[in-house]
């Protein structure tokens, strides 16, 4: 019988360089009361948020992409032929085919393996736990991980369960070899039981064949998710960080993902971290921006100097699916 | 063994202190949880989740809605209890 020879990659990975791409337009609470019927002040008591970052009209979700994976190549110090695959995370982008990973890859100079997943606000942890694997079995070198969203397309400015909360923005990472372990095993699962939660308001085929059926934008049932994200996401946080061999006192940055800063404040009180844990809130400015988030909120973190290069960080991204994905990382 | 209506009110009212740092002696049976105690949405949900774990009960999403009272709330678990 024939042997197959299969590929063996290195024992570590690591993330080797961050690059985001903020909206460029900063909208405050004040802008988009209006239509929700409430105030400033509510909009920072329920959920933190101040502002949130939205693209212009002429931004797509893979401009933004684009702009969040030059910075990251360039951190990691790589060239596109050194890329041999492409993850994007979205759930805005408008095609349900081509994929907007081959057209990133094909603007970056980029034909390597390209493709999309939908995990939602976890996207940007399952793509780091899916280059992780690829770099380690030596199916790829390096891998450009991208989590990019437009949400702002699919908002209802009436809406009260989710739109105001929702920002544009692409965060951007490259996932290659290491000498030494720097991203931890990835703890993931699902629960579709709740798949409801979080949703489109109508199907594509209910908008298409009910007249009068208004364009699907998204919505959730706020306080059920909540409870799910504060209560149900800390075990599998303190999993990861078991998994990694480590324990909350090693960790300098909680990193989850931006969805709320009462959920945020909750999963600390949950997972019992230590005060000396630098936990991001770039939600405060950027508002929730699904798949970006966690880039986002980590390039925050080290812009401030709230964390430095080599910090080991704690992130989870959870939300609609359910879907939920946790990992300790070496911060680049 | 399932608790009094008297013990679940003083374990509930526990809770609600806890997330809201009101004076116990506000959580009374006839108070409305978001008139009168001012509590919104998430809180609620906070005090449902840890009234479920301190009186091993379920307390379904759906269900949350008809709480509106301390009092409800006391009764609920009274009889999810039993």
């Amino acid at each position: 019988m024939i042997a197959l020879r299969t590929t063996t990659g290195p024992e570590f990975s690591r993330i080797r360089g961050l690059g985001v791409f903020r909206g460029e337009l900063a909208v405050p609470n004040d802008d988009i009361v209006g239509p929700i019927n409430s105030s400033d002040e509510w909009i920072r008591k329920m959920t933190g948020i101040a502002t949130r970052v939205r693209a212009k009209p002429e931004t797509s979700v893979i401009d933004m992409a684009e702009g969040a994976s030059r910075q990251a190549l360039e951190h990691a110090g790589l060239e596109a032929d050194q890329i041999d695959t492409v993850i994007l995370s979205t759930i805005t982008f408008p095609h349900i085919t081509p994929g907007g990973a081959p057209v990133l890859a094909d603007r970056l100079g980029i034909a390597a393996a390209a493709f999309d997943i939908s995990a939602a606000c976890a996207g940007y942890c399952y793509g780091i736990g899916q280059a992780d694997s690829l770099v380690r079995s030596g199916q790829a070198r390096n891998v450009l991980v991208v989590g990019a969203e437009k949400m702002s397309e699919y908002i209802d400015p009436a809406d009260r369960s989710i739109s105001y909360l929702l920002g544009d923005a692409a965060g951007a990472v490259v996932v290659g070899a290491s000498k030494t372990p720097a991203i931890g095993p990835t703890i993931w699962g699902s629960d579709g039981a709740g798949a409801h939660l979080v949703r489109q308001t109508a199907s594509w085929f209910e908008y298409r064949d009910n007249p009068g059926t208004p364009f699907p934008t998204l919505f959730q049932e706020g306080p059920s998710v909540y409870k799910w994200a504060s209560f149900k996401m800390a075990p599998v946080a303190l999993e990861a960080i078991e998994a990694a061999g480590v324990t909350p006192s090693d960790i300098q940055a909680f990193i989850p993902h931006q969805a709320n800063t009462r959920i945020i404040d909750q999963m600390v009180k949950q997972i019992g971290l230590p005060e000396h844990v630098a936990v991001a809130r770039d939600i405060v400015d950027s508002g929730n921006t699904s798949a970006a988030s966690i880039p986002l909120a980590t390039e925050r973190l080290l812009r401030d100097g709230d964390v430095a290069s080599g910090d080991l960080a704690l992130q989870i991204g959870f939300g609609a699916g359910l879907v939920y994905a946790a990992q300790v990382v070496v911060l680049p | 063994m399932a608790l009094s209506e008297q013990e679940v009110l003083a374990g509930l009212a526990e809770i609600v202190v806890e997330e809201t740092g009101i004076d116990a002696g506000d959580v009374q049976l006839e108070k409305s949880f978001t008139d009168d105690l001012d509590i919104d949405s998430l809180s609620m949900m906070t005090i449902v989740t840890l009234a479920e774990e301190k009186f091993d009960v379920r307390i379904p999403d759906e269900e949350v809605k008809n709480l509106v009272t301390v009092g409800d709330a006391v009764s609920y678990i009274t009889t999810a209890q039993a």
